[in-house]
């Protein structure tokens, strides 16, 4: 097989499996600070016992996305070497700075957090737990940055170094807030927050459908579904006005969204469809003039297709346009669950429709699906480029390494991925089944 | 050696502070990972880990950090030595992950199989990474051939040549004494004689590939001393190495063990110093051809992004020893066992 396919399967592979942990960390992250704070305020020992039991799950989903995620500061060199020569004056310098700022400030007062619990006085905990969430925020936003900017390079000029040809930094602001920066992050955090926001409340909606740690579960479901209305409303607004950026500044990439193809007509927005790429024809059920109106506020505003790109310019386009159209209808049905959750809360049926605690049960899926999918999106709508207009993924790759070498690693990390993916599943499963502790007094008193 | 304290010159010194840091800190607890098999029950397996439970994760940072600083400042040396070392790299990785699982997961389920099946994970893993680590020092000093465009053009069997599988063992042996001595600062009762025994073999095995390694070194890489004997004053290096590795046996056999690793990090340092030296300007060697090699000036990036890199660091890392420096005043002293530890 092809090396450059394979070596994007494996780099696919890879982050798509990381990325199951860190939005699930920064979304928890906020939830544990939100908990141990009204522990702080209220000394309910109730929201003791939440924050304990949470922190638990949390130092699990941590452990992973640490061991996941050192495979991917190692990949950028092993397997994308020319891309690294080609970016690192840019590229690496996010990477470092998310290192000196973010991991440090995560991975040490994380320690404090699992551990510290007896060691430090509580208000210090607190301390450590907003520092650990403000650290996994911290280290989402350089990341971000190095994405973004290959995405919407700015702030750089390209010039000959050695043999060969390079970005350098010129602004390091205009790198940092390049143009698709701002809704980048905001819609991570907005998703990843929702990940966070809709595992509480399906972890907690199956206790009280198996009336258990009653008051507990409760508790959790009404924080975990402020933020998952905060989180699912607002993702709305992010979407948007990341799609609009896209449209400036990636218009091929928002053609294949939509499966636009002409060169430059009022494009519609479809509920769903079909990309038939030989015939350069969309079929599907289609709102006209939508995407021109969302854009522009006007539903005869032109927008550019792909008929405007030469063909070896184009993202492979039914797949982005699947996996957009899929992250977009999770996006909607979540704004919905969530919107009966807070009604249900408004008008008293939260905790007794045994149907609507199933769905925030299985809930979880769709965040953590939505996420995938519109990374997915983002990453395959920006192709061929792996530097959009200025490097080529075909031209990125390592000199020096061979297909065999990729086949063997790639292999080796799908086998132990499946293992870790199916320890963690069995570990989280046993920790749910234990729940949260010192409980048994309290309530068994209650119930007897 | 002409010597000139550019931004480029920093910036090698700054990715030797955190490889150095990286040695220092996840040495002892590679370190303790390899000698955890020699313990037998269960608590006392529970207590190695412990150990380094509130910490190792940290440690790894500075793995993390080096790399991204590699990355930022020598692109190139990142691009051809992680590209060249490719399986190596995986293995490590590899390592790397199974360590990471293996602390978390070990002491969440009560099987004994389980258990069982992640002490040797922790420990196997533990010892490849520390190998692996110092075979790639020993290939970066002994050269590996480069053509002239930077890439690497030999196979990963011409990797495992002797000189850097001496340079591996030396830095497992290394690991170990650190670890070892970091093992006897945390425990205490009987777990803690035992270790006591532990502590001379490992530090006898170190002398023995230390010496192993500095002939091989003198004898087979002249020019790894090239620069000392250039600049004589540096051979103050080598003369506080031997003092510091002498003075490890002597703070032992007086009971202060915290000394005992002071002097532990203080050889490290002076090794990591040593290897500096000699590296310096080059961050790889070109072998055949040296005129191949990556250097401070062929393999870096800008000079404006190592200058802003290098506010980066100047704000950041004070900040990350300080805290780096709490959590370990936090979690001083003998290591308890209780309900939130692994």
């Amino acid at each position: 097989m092809d090396l450059e396919i394979l070596s994007r399967v494996q780099f696919g592979l890879t982050i798509a499996f990381h990325y199951l942990f860190p939005p699930l960390s920064i979304g928890l992250g906020l939830i544990l600070v939100i908990m141990e704070g009204m522990y702080m305020k209220t000394k309910n020992m109730m929201y003791h016992r939440m924050t304990r039991f949470w922190v638990k799950i949390f130092g699990l989903i941590f452990a992973l996305g640490v061991a996941t995620g050192i495979v991917m500061e190692f990949q950028f060199g092993t397997n994308w070497a020319t891309y690294s020569r080609f970016v690192g004056d840019v590229f690496g310098s996010a990477l470092a700075a998310e290192g000196v700022f973010a991991f440090f400030l995560e991975s040490g007062f994380l320690a404090i957090l699992l551990f510290g619990w007896d060691k430090v006085k509580p208000r210090t905990h607190f301390i450590s737990t907003i520092l650990v969430a403000f650290g996994a925020h911290l280290s989402a936003i350089w990341i971000v940055v190095a994405n973004s900017w290959q995405q919407t390079p700015a702030g750089h000029h390209i010039v000959q170094f050695g043999d060969g040809m390079r970005a350098e930094i010129v602004d390091f602001w205009a790198v940092v807030f390049n143009p698709s920066f701002i809704d980048r992050i905001t819609h991570v955090y907005m998703g990843a927050w929702q990940a966070g926001a809709f595992f509480v409340l399906s972890v907690a909606a199956y206790y009280v459908i198996k009336k258990k740690h009653l008051e507990f579960a409760k508790g959790s479901i009404r924080i975990a579904l402020v933020v998952a209305v905060f989180a699912s409303v607002m993702q709305l607004v992010t979407g948007h006005s990341s799609a609009v950026t896209v449209t400036e500044t990636q218009p091929a990439k928002l053609a294949a969204f939509e499966g636009h193809y002409p060169a430059s007509a009022p494009a519609g927005m479809y509920l769903f469809g079909w990309v038939d790429e030989e015939e350069e024809n969309t079929i599907g059920v289609q709102i006209p003039g939508m995407l021109s109106f969302l854009i522009d506020f006007d539903s005869s505003t032109p927008v550019t297709g792909l008929k405007a790109f030469p063909e070896e310019d184009r993202p492979p386009v039914n797949l982005v346009f699947q996996s957009y159209h899929l992250m977009v209808a999770m996006g909607m049905l979540l704004i919905l669950i969530a919107l009966i959750g807070a009604l249900g809360w408004w008008r008293g049926f939260l905790f007794k429709k045994r149907w609507l605690l199933w769905i925030f049960v299985f809930s979880v899926l769709l965040p953590m699906l939505a996420n995938q999918l519109g990374w997915f999106s983002a990453e395959v709508g920006r192709q061929p480029w792996i530097v959009y207009g200025l490097l080529r993924t075909s031209d990125a790759l390592s000199v020096s390494v061979g297909a065999g070498q990729v086949i063997t690693s790639l292999i080796l990390f799908s086998l132990i991925y499946i293992l870790l993916g199916a320890l963690f599943i069995y570990l989280l499963n046993e920790k749910i089944k234990k729940g949260p502790e010192g409980e048994q007094s309290s309530e068994g008193g209650a119930r007897a | 050696m002409s010597f000139t304290l550019d931004f480029n010159t920093i910036w090698f010194l700054l990715v030797g502070v955190l490889f150095t840091g990286y040695a220092l800190l996840d040495g002892f607890d590679l370190g303790v990972g390899a000698l955890h098999l020699f313990t037998k029950s269960d608590t006392d397996r529970r207590v190695m880990i412990n150990s380094i439970g509130p910490v190792w994760d940290g440690n790894e940072v500075w793995l993390v950090t080096g790399g991204g600083a590699l990355f930022a400042a020598f692109p190139e040396v990142y691009a051809t030595s992680f590209s060249g070392f490719y399986m190596a790299m995986i293995l490590l990785l590899f390592g790397l992950i199974f360590r990471a699982v293996a602390i978390d997961f070990r002491s969440k389920q009560p099987s004994r199989i389980w258990r069982q099946f992640w002490d040797v994970s922790f420990s196997i893993s533990s010892i490849i990474s520390a190998l692996l680590i110092g075979v790639a020092l020993g290939n970066i000093a002994y050269g590996i051939p480069l053509d002239s465009n930077k890439e690497f053009v030999g196979s990963f069997f011409g990797l495992l040549h002797p000189y850097a599988l001496l340079v591996g063992v030396t830095t497992v042996s290394m690991f170990m004494m650190h670890g070892a001595i970091y093992a006897l600062m945390k425990t205490e009762g009987d777990l803690q004689n035992r270790i006591r025994g532990w502590v001379n073999p490992t530090i006898i095995f170190f002398i023995i590939c230390y010496v192993m390694t500095t002939l091989a070194t003198l004898l087979y890489l002249p020019h790894m001393s090239a620069n000392l004997k250039s600049a004589p004053f540096l051979f103050i290096v080598p003369v506080l190495n031997a003092l510091a590795i002498a003075n490890i046996p002597r703070e032992i056999h007086h009971g202060r063990e915290a000394r005992a690793f002071l002097s532990s990090c203080a050889s490290m340092i002076a090794l990591m110093t040593l290897f500096g030296i000699g590296m310096f300007p080059n961050l790889i060697l070109s072998n055949p051809v040296a005129a191949n090699s990556l250097h401070i000036y062929n393999a870096a990036s800008s000079a404006k992004t190592l200058k802003i890199m290098f506010i980066i660091a100047v704000i950041g890392m004070p900040m990350v020893i300080a805290y780096t420096a709490s959590i370990y005043y936090i979690f001083r002293g003998k290591v308890k066992l209780n309900e939130s530890s692994y």
